[in-house]
């Protein structure tokens, strides 16, 4: 297990100290050779802050979230959590963790599940309370097998937190889940946030960051393309992109055209993926009166962080980035 | 952290699943009443010196023992399966605590085995001093940490798909090899082969619940040797086991 030497924050003292990434980077390799899934990132959290990790799959978040955790040894960087490395956090108790893939063991009901890992921490929250909190109540005697998707990863939440955590780390938990389900289950989430924890949680809905989290951390191709309040983020990757049919420009040209955040050719037809739409069209018409076939959409996650990234391998994206 | 909690949760769930009690308690006691009933009057079995009630009670028992203590690497393998371990990894819970747990769930269960199949063996005539029962128990317990060993180091490097087979297959060679089912003499290619292996010395342990004596500084030896290597091959295995499955 690989386990990073805590990075001394100057003036900091350690029961202070929030969540630090420092220069974090993780490649693995694969038969088309080596994937950098994280390249460098730094992140600096505060006591108590709720952050989401956003970004598509592959972004590198649940590789971020695995080096964070301790589950994975970094390549280069070091992580800090309260002012000590993962393996003496999750000794302490300090983090509790949902991750990503993971599913309950069997043989055993709710309660006796969260029971049994209650006993592994030093000072965990009594099961009642969570089960009450994670509203688990009238499924507690249920066996671990004879639960749905839904409730399993309510269960997961549960075991979460069962050991009081000051950090917790939730890694895409409402995969399974659906709206009715999602909607408790951030209530919970946020229930417990306000004890003062600090969360860190990765997802791919711009909607579950921007209504969950005081700050988003956004990520694309292993390193982070924006950070700040969920408002910030949202107006940048919640753009919209023109299509158009248009011979006579070259994508250098329509680029800086204003409100256009980048632009691509295939073609006769031109992509802009803007920052402005409202005053993109109104550029585009009056610079190339000749554009037709005009289309404006609102972009998917995925196009609005591509075109955020301006990543220098951009042109030969590598698929197989691990997740 | 409260061990004992933890530990009465781990067994209940190795309890609750009753299809491994299918090999380690049903099968040896279902073979021992059809072999040892019939002929429960042989008094010197295949020269032995040991009646065929005794023979066959530990040789079954060590067979049900040996697999209770190798099931412990299908439990682990389908923990593994279901990213149960990888959870536990970003828990306080020890690598010690752990496999503390592991070990006393499979004794536990052989322990079940023991019992059954000594009130079997008493209701077809076996007789023992009591001093020389809790020797050969003793024995038999010792003589099953390489299996112990065993189960978690398998469990950790063989896939849910493929343990059943491995942990089946290993526990009836073994048992085959050992002469749970027939004695390997005092001479020959068996005999030498089962000289090393930590299954003869469990079913030889019979020997002492008829003379109190125990095993030869050999016996000790090879339980001895295989106990260490296991034991540090299911840590290796254990410590590199960190992936996603």
């Amino acid at each position: 297990m690989g386990i990073v030497e805590p990075v001394a924050s100057a003036g900091t003292s350690p029961n202070n100290a929030g969540i630090r990434l420092d220069g974090l980077s993780k490649s693995f390799r694969s038969p088309d050779g080596p994937v950098h899934a994280v390249r460098g990132i730094d992140v600096a959290i505060e006591r108590g802050e709720t952050v989401a990790l956003l970004g598509p799959n592959g972004a590198g978040k649940s590789t971020t979230i695995d080096m964070l955790l301790g589950l994975l040894p970094p390549d280069g960087g070091a992580v800090s959590l309260f002012g000590r490395t993962p393996r003496q956090a999750v000794d302490a108790g300090l983090v509790g963790a949902m991750l990503q893939t993971g599913a309950l063991i069997q043989y055993l009901s709710v309660r006796e599940l969260l029971t049994m890992v209650a006993a592994i921490y030093p000072a965990p929250l009594g099961v009642d309370e969570v089960l009450e909190q994670t509203s688990l109540e009238a499924i507690a005697g249920r066996r671990t097998q004879k639960l749905s998707g839904g409730e399993t990863q309510r269960v997961r939440f549960a075991l979460a937190i069962v050991s009081n955590p000051d950090l917790l780390v939730l890694d895409e938990p409402t995969v399974a889940m659906d709206v009715e389900s999602r909607h408790e289950f951030w209530n919970s989430m946020r229930a417990f946030a306000a004890r003062g924890k600090t969360v860190v949680f990765a997802t791919h809905y711009l909607e579950e960051a921007d209504q969950n989290a005081d700050r988003v951390v956004l990520m694309a191709h292993g390193r982070i393309v924006a950070d700040g309040p969920p408002t910030e983020i949202k107006a940048r990757v919640g753009s919209r992109t023109i299509r158009a049919t248009l011979s006579d420009a070259t994508p250098s040209e329509l680029a800086a055209l204003a409100g256009v955040a980048s632009a691509d050719r295939h073609g006769e037809a031109v992509v802009l993926v803007c920052s402005d739409s409202d005053q993109a069209i109104r550029a585009l018409l009056e610079r190339f009166p000749a554009a037709r076939d005009i289309e404006i959409a609102g972009a998917g996650l995925e196009d609005a962080f591509l075109a955020l990234t301006a990543d220098p391998d951009a042109e030969a994206p590598n698929p197989a980035i691990a997740p | 952290m409260n061990n004992l909690v933890y530990i009465r949760y781990e067994m209940l769930r190795a309890f609750r699943n009753r299809r491994f009690f299918f090999f380690s308690l049903g099968f040896p006691l279902l073979f021992y009443f059809v072999i040892a009933a019939p002929q429960r009057h042989v008094q010197n079995f295949a020269g032995s010196h040991i009646s065929l009630p005794l023979y066959y009670m530990v040789g079954l028992t060590s067979f049900g023992t040996m697999v209770a203590m190798i099931s412990t690497g299908t439990r682990i393998a389908s923990e593994r399966q279901l990213g149960w371990t990888r959870q536990l990894r970003i828990t306080p819970l020890s690598t010690r605590a752990y496999f503390r747990a592991k070990l006393i769930t499979a004794y536990m269960m052989s322990g079940l085995t023991i019992v059954l199949l000594a009130l079997a063996g008493s209701s077809l005539g076996v007789s023992l001093a009591a001093g020389h029962w809790i020797a050969m128990v003793g024995l038999i317990l010792i003589a099953l940490l390489p299996f112990a060993a065993l189960g978690i180091m398998l469990g950790h490097l063989i896939n849910v798909d493929s343990i059943g087979p491995a942990t089946g297959g290993g526990a009836s060679l073994l048992a085959f090899l050992g002469g749970t089912w027939f004695p390997l003499g005092s001479h020959g290619f068996l005999y030498q082969l089962g000289q090393v292996l930590p299954s003869y010395w469990l079913v030889q342990a019979a020997h002492t619940g008829l003379t109190g004596h125990g095993w030869p500084a050999r016996g000790w030896i090879v339980i001895g040797v295989w106990a260490a290597v296991l034991s540090l091959g299911a840590l290796y295995a254990f410590r590199r086991d960190t992936q996603r499955v």
